[in-house]
């Protein structure tokens, strides 16, 4: 099983003292929490994707790639990356070059993106979201898994002979989770795939947690990947601890009454009931979280939000040391225990998709043939020759 | 004798409420002529004060909880809906639209629906026309032809002697009973999973 946390990068003012950082303070704070992690020992660190104030984490493969550099071990990931408004050829190579950095170390999860403007911004429609998700990862996949891409499609302009580089890391995709909250279709383009489903779980209550995951693995199923019960799920979540459970009542109430997306509204006594939210002792977390595993199945990943609402980073090192050192060793244990054979214990790691790879026989080219076939031509050059449907101009 | 399910919204601030009242009237109306047509009405009636902080909340949240969750789940799931509001500063109660903002957009398709409408004075009666009917219409519902709209003299008898209260209550009870009996029960909400599309369909959509 796999902890970790993720940020949505907001900026936003602290309640308590009335202070903002600026978008400066705030992307260091964010690097800063990510090598905590790491040093800390929690297994994932994953960014958001944003194009507007009060949010920084524009550019995540750049964040990504500079903490490839300074951690050693956690595993770098995004909480999404906008597979609707970014050009998919820019995901395949962005993300390629991340997995080469990383040595490997690192997936992604795709998401729609819940910002209205950002479509107009990118030159999309946000009423198109779910059609874009479809095209867009479908054109992902081909620019990973083929050397040479000719393609056509609805939202971006037609590809002859493109070749996305890097080639991934030994020939074979980063792992690729799709997150979703509500919709079904979603659910069903992971379980096509035969990808990871992420519910992000909080701010929801579990019953509609419990029913799309449900929905995917029984699609899972359905397309022949494994059984059900095998079907790579993750979950969303939200905590605030302390020692003492009265304290973290005390502390975090302030933060939840002025928090962006759900303050000023339910009780945090209501939301906290309601949601997956939990505030108070280590152990309370513990015993919320333990019950994740009742209501979705064996899964392999759960990420918490930790760092937002304006809480101070000196807070938020704090939350990462009792979630690594108290809360995290129980709750893999107690998902360990119940864990059945058959079911994976964590996402496939790199090595193990190039083992699996192999064994099929399907590991892709690894590089492009060597010589430099395109820059300083024209198309008046290469009509010249004859070109092979599928094959690069000049081959 | 078949049966089929009205859900009451009123959005009523007193206790009692006129609102309620014109309510509680529309509905006894479509379950006499549903009676007549042989088919038992199953009526549930809630009124959004008993809501309103739920309601703020699940516009806040984006999820609805409790008694709202359930009263949502009558609303969407009912063979025909009645609902009620009081005319404030020209239109609908700001609690009432923030009610209808929170259910589904797909929800009340081609649902029927009695508009109904309570004031001091007739003077704005239009609202019904002009600011409900078209919420329903976008919500691709059914309203029915008769918008019944109640001042405070009509419950005397003496709003209007020509065509009286009863005598509309009536004729929209009966718009509601024809539409309700003329479509099959709704069978329990289907879940958003059962109609999803498979990949194949998501794909040929592109």
């Amino acid at each position: 099983m796999q902890f970790g946390i993720f940020t949505v990068s907001d900026v936003t003012t602290d309640p308590t003292t009335g202070r903002t950082p600026d978008d400066t303070e705030r992307v260091r704070a964010i690097l800063t929490i990510a090598q905590h992690a790491d040093q800390a020992g929690l297994d994932v660190f994953a960014t958001g994707e944003h194009h507007n104030p009060p949010f920084v984490a524009s550019s995540p493969t750049t964040m990504l790639g500079y903490l490839a550099g300074t951690t050693k071990n956690i595993i770098l990931s995004t909480a999404t990356t906008l597979i609707t408004t970014n050009d998919p050829v820019k995901i395949a190579e962005d993300y390629a070059m991340l997995q080469v950095i990383s040595n490997g170390r690192m997936d992604l999860m795709m998401g729609r993106g819940n910002t209205g403007p950002v479509y107009p911004w990118f030159g999309k429609d946000i009423r198109q979201g779910i059609n874009l998700a479809v095209e867009n990862y479908a054109l992902l996949r081909r620019l990973w898994e083929e050397e040479v891409v000719d393609w056509q499609g609805k939202f971006r302009t037609p590809l002859q002979g493109f070749t996305a580089t890097p080639r991934p890391l030994d020939g074979v995709p980063p792992f690729v989770w799709h997150g979703s909250i509500r919709s079904p279709e979603i659910a069903e383009q992971a379980a096509y795939y035969g990808d990871g489903f992420l519910h992000n779980n909080i701010f929801w209550p579990i019953e509609h947690t419990k029913r799309m995951v449900q929905y995917y693995r029984q699609r899972y199923e359905h397309y022949g990947h494994g059984q059900a019960s095998q079907a790579i799920v993750g979950l969303g979540g939200q905590f605030f601890a302390r020692k003492n459970s009265q304290d973290a009542w005390n502390e975090f109430r302030p933060y939840f009454d002025n928090a962006p997306v759900y303050g000023h509204g339910p009780s945090m006594e209501d939301f906290t009931r309601e949601t997956p939210l939990t505030v108070g002792s280590p152990q309370q977390i513990i015993d919320r979280y333990a019950t994740m595993r009742e209501e979705v199945g064996d899964y392999q990943r759960q990420m918490f939000l930790i760092d937002h609402a304006g809480l101070p980073l000196k807070t938020v090192l704090e939350q990462i040391d009792i979630l690594a050192e108290e809360i995290v060793p129980a709750l893999r244990k107690e998902f360990e225990a119940k864990r059945p054979a058959h079911v994976p214990s964590d996402p496939p790691s790199h090595a193990e998709r190039v083992a699996k790879a192999r064994a099929e026989g399907k590991v892709h080219d690894q590089h492009v043939a060597g010589e430099d076939r395109w820059t300083g031509r024209t198309a008046e050059d290469d009509a010249a020759q004859t070109a092979t449907r599928g094959a690069a101009f000049g081959l | 004798m078949s049966t089929r399910k009205i859900a009451v919204v009123s959005a009523g601030l007193s206790q009692p409420s006129s609102t309620r009242l014109l309510a509680d009237r529309l509905a006894q109306a479509a379950t006499a002529e549903l009676g007549e047509r042989g088919i038992t009405a199953e009526v549930a009636t809630y009124e959004l004060r008993d809501l309103a902080h739920e309601i703020t909340n699940a516009m806040l949240t984006g999820f609805p909880t409790g008694d709202l969750r359930e009263a949502l789940e009558a609303v969407t799931g009912a063979d025909g809906l009645i609902a009620v509001t009081p005319i404030f500063t020209t239109s609908y109660s700001g609690l009432f639209k923030s009610f209808v903002d929170v259910i589904d957009k797909d929800a009340l398709r081609d649902v029927p629906v009695l508009i109904g409408a309570t004031g001091g004075t007739p003077r704005h009666s239009l609202a019904t026309e002009h600011a409900l009917r078209p919420l329903f219409t976008y919500l691709h519902a059914d309203p029915v032809t008769t918008a019944v709209f109640a001042a405070t003299d009509d419950w005397a008898g003496e709003g209007d002697e020509v065509n009286p209260l009863p005598e509309r209550i009536r004729r929209a009870g009966r718009e509601l009973a024809e539409k309700i009996a003329a479509r099959p029960a709704r069978s329990a909400t289907a879940d958003a999973f059962d109609g999803a599309p498979d990949f194949a369909e998501l794909l040929g959509r592109v």
